[in-house]
């Protein structure tokens, strides 16, 4: 038996298969995994996200241990509620784990992270938050439901206090907001428009209720899977760990080199690996054959060598096979992989794949 | 909570098989099976005129979750594969009975139903998976 969320009743109540996920049981899915994707890219599903490691940081000097802890430089973030996606890494340039930081106030930064690596993240930020004299608070007593598609903004801003609701509907993307005893931000994890909201955890099933009663999709780690794929989102031990860098893993438009002088935990790792003519790419792949794109086959590309998929599935709005990939540096468009024992053609393609309900690739 | 067809044999990889009056028998997955794989998204069909072995892979199903192995139950050759899974492999979660049906073969030698599970033996598997 794993942690359960504030919310596994109400899962158990809605018909879900339960299955364990990074040591939580979880709800993979309720009904039909495909239409709950569908409900997030047409109308409005909501997530689960409970498990997520919710890390409160307190201190003058915060800011600073940021800046050292993290390869995206929260010196970015200047106007309350801003939130930035960064990777930390160890001294290697691996990835210990990804991550939302919000910026609170200039003592107070908040950090949502995996619930799979909860436990070394918190080793390893508190070992450097001593130095800091930063406090390193774990928030278990909060939920976070995540309510994601075109119309989940409206659908679930009734249940927001009058006295914030209008402010919570302007927020900009990847802004965040106290809103009483809520914390409301415009960030997801599914190519679409919604928010995350924190809640204490004693309010998380009145909230379900309520967003239910108003016609929003409970929506299982299945879809949740599917959406992050065709908006070419990572996922922790799939795209990136500690073995591999963000500049493999298509992240590495999250490394802040500049200012030079920063000095961030991985830095002179990455400065080495920069310029390296064999750094592998990071693409997306949509097959060209009949078949599935499932994580860890194997690539073939004639004349430059081998690769990997990273993630791969099916794409319920394409409706065709996609993935994620590292594969050797050259300049070529098609690969085979090694899909159950058949080698099977896949195309390269820009990502994202889907975004905001529209398809974005050629197919 | 299972409604098994009576009219089926079954086995314990979670097929079903149904003797047809011209001597060919139909083979699925049940429906226990469809719901623990999920929406399926591709079905590999065997080629029609096919001999296969009793327990060969016969056909793949995948869902949005894994991909699966289909065994031949019984020996014997395939007359006929169900076309329609290849544009709309959701006929087995709708209808895995019915028009989700995945193969007919033509048995290689006589039914050997003690190598089969009847309904409520097939129902006790159940009972004792979901234990």
């Amino acid at each position: 038996m794993g942690s359960k969320t504030a919310l596994f009743d109400k899962h158990v109540e809605a018909g879900a298969r339960i299955v364990d996920f990074g040591g939580w049981d979880m709800p993979l899915n309720y009904g039909s995994q495909k239409e709950e994707h569908h409900a997030v890219r047409n109308r409005a599903g909501m997530f689960d996200v409970s498990h997520m490691t919710i890390v409160d940081l307190h201190g003058d000097k915060v800011r600073d241990l940021l800046r050292y802890l993290l390869a995206n430089d929260v010196a970015k973030l200047q106007s309350q509620g801003k939130a930035l996606y960064s990777c930390m890494l160890k001294d290697t340039g691996g990835v210990v784990d990804d991550l939302i930081v919000y910026f609170l106030d200039e003592s107070f930064f908040r950090l949502i992270m995996n619930a799979a690596t909860r436990d070394k993240d918190l080793v390893w930020i508190r070992q450097l938050a001593k130095g800091y004299d930063v406090t390193v608070r774990e928030r278990a007593d909060l939920a976070m439901i995540a309510v994601q598609g075109p119309n989940s903004r409206e659908l679930a801003a009734p249940s927001i206090d009058d006295a914030w609701r209008d402010q919570a509907l302007v927020l900009k993307p990847f802004t965040g907001m106290h809103a009483g005893e809520l914390f409301v931000a415009r960030t997801g994890y599914t190519g679409e428009d919604g928010w995350e909201v924190i809640m204490p955890a004693a309010q998380a099933a009145r909230f379900w209720d309520r967003w239910l009663a108003t016609g929003v999709v409970p929506c299982g780690l299945g879809a949740r899977d599917t959406l992050r794929l065709e908006a070419a989102m990572s996922l922790y031990g799939n795209e990136m760990d500690e073995t591999v860098s963000p500049l493999e893993s298509g992240l590495g438009w999250t490394i802040a080199w500049q200012p030079l002088e920063r000095d961030f935990i991985g830095r002179a790792a990455l400065e080495a690996l920069r310029n390296e003519p064999t750094l592998r790419r990071f693409v997306g792949l949509l097959l060209e054959d009949r078949g599935v794109l499932r994580a860890h086959q194997r690539i073939i590309v004639d004349g430059f060598g081998e690769g990997e998929v990273t993630s791969g599935g099916y794409s319920p709005t394409i409706g065709r096979s996609i993935g994620l990939a590292r594969i050797p540096a050259g300049e070529y468009s098609r690969a085979k992989v090694e899909v159950r024992g058949k080698l099977l053609t896949v195309r390269i393609v820009k990502t994202p794949f889907v975004r905001n309900g529209k398809i974005l690739i050629d197919t | 909570m299972n409604d098994l067809p009576g009219d089926l044999l079954y086995t314990s990889e979670h097929e079903w098989l149904r003797r047809e009056d011209d001597g060919t028998v139909t083979v699925g997955i049940t429906d226990h099976a469809q719901a623990a794989l999920g929406d399926l998204v591709y079905v590999e069909l065997p080629e029609a005129g096919q001999d296969l072995d009793d327990g060969s892979d016969m056909a793949v199903v995948e869902s949005v979750k894994a991909a699966s192995d289909v065994y031949a139950p019984i020996s014997g050759t395939v007359v006929e594969v169900n076309e329609l899974l290849n544009e709309d492999p959701e006929r087995i979660n709708s209808d895995p009975y019915g028009d989700g049906w995945i193969v007919k073969l033509k048995p290689a030698d006589p039914i050997d139903e003690a190598s089969l599970l009847t309904p409520d033996d097939y129902q006790e598997l159940l009972d004792r998976e979901a234990g």
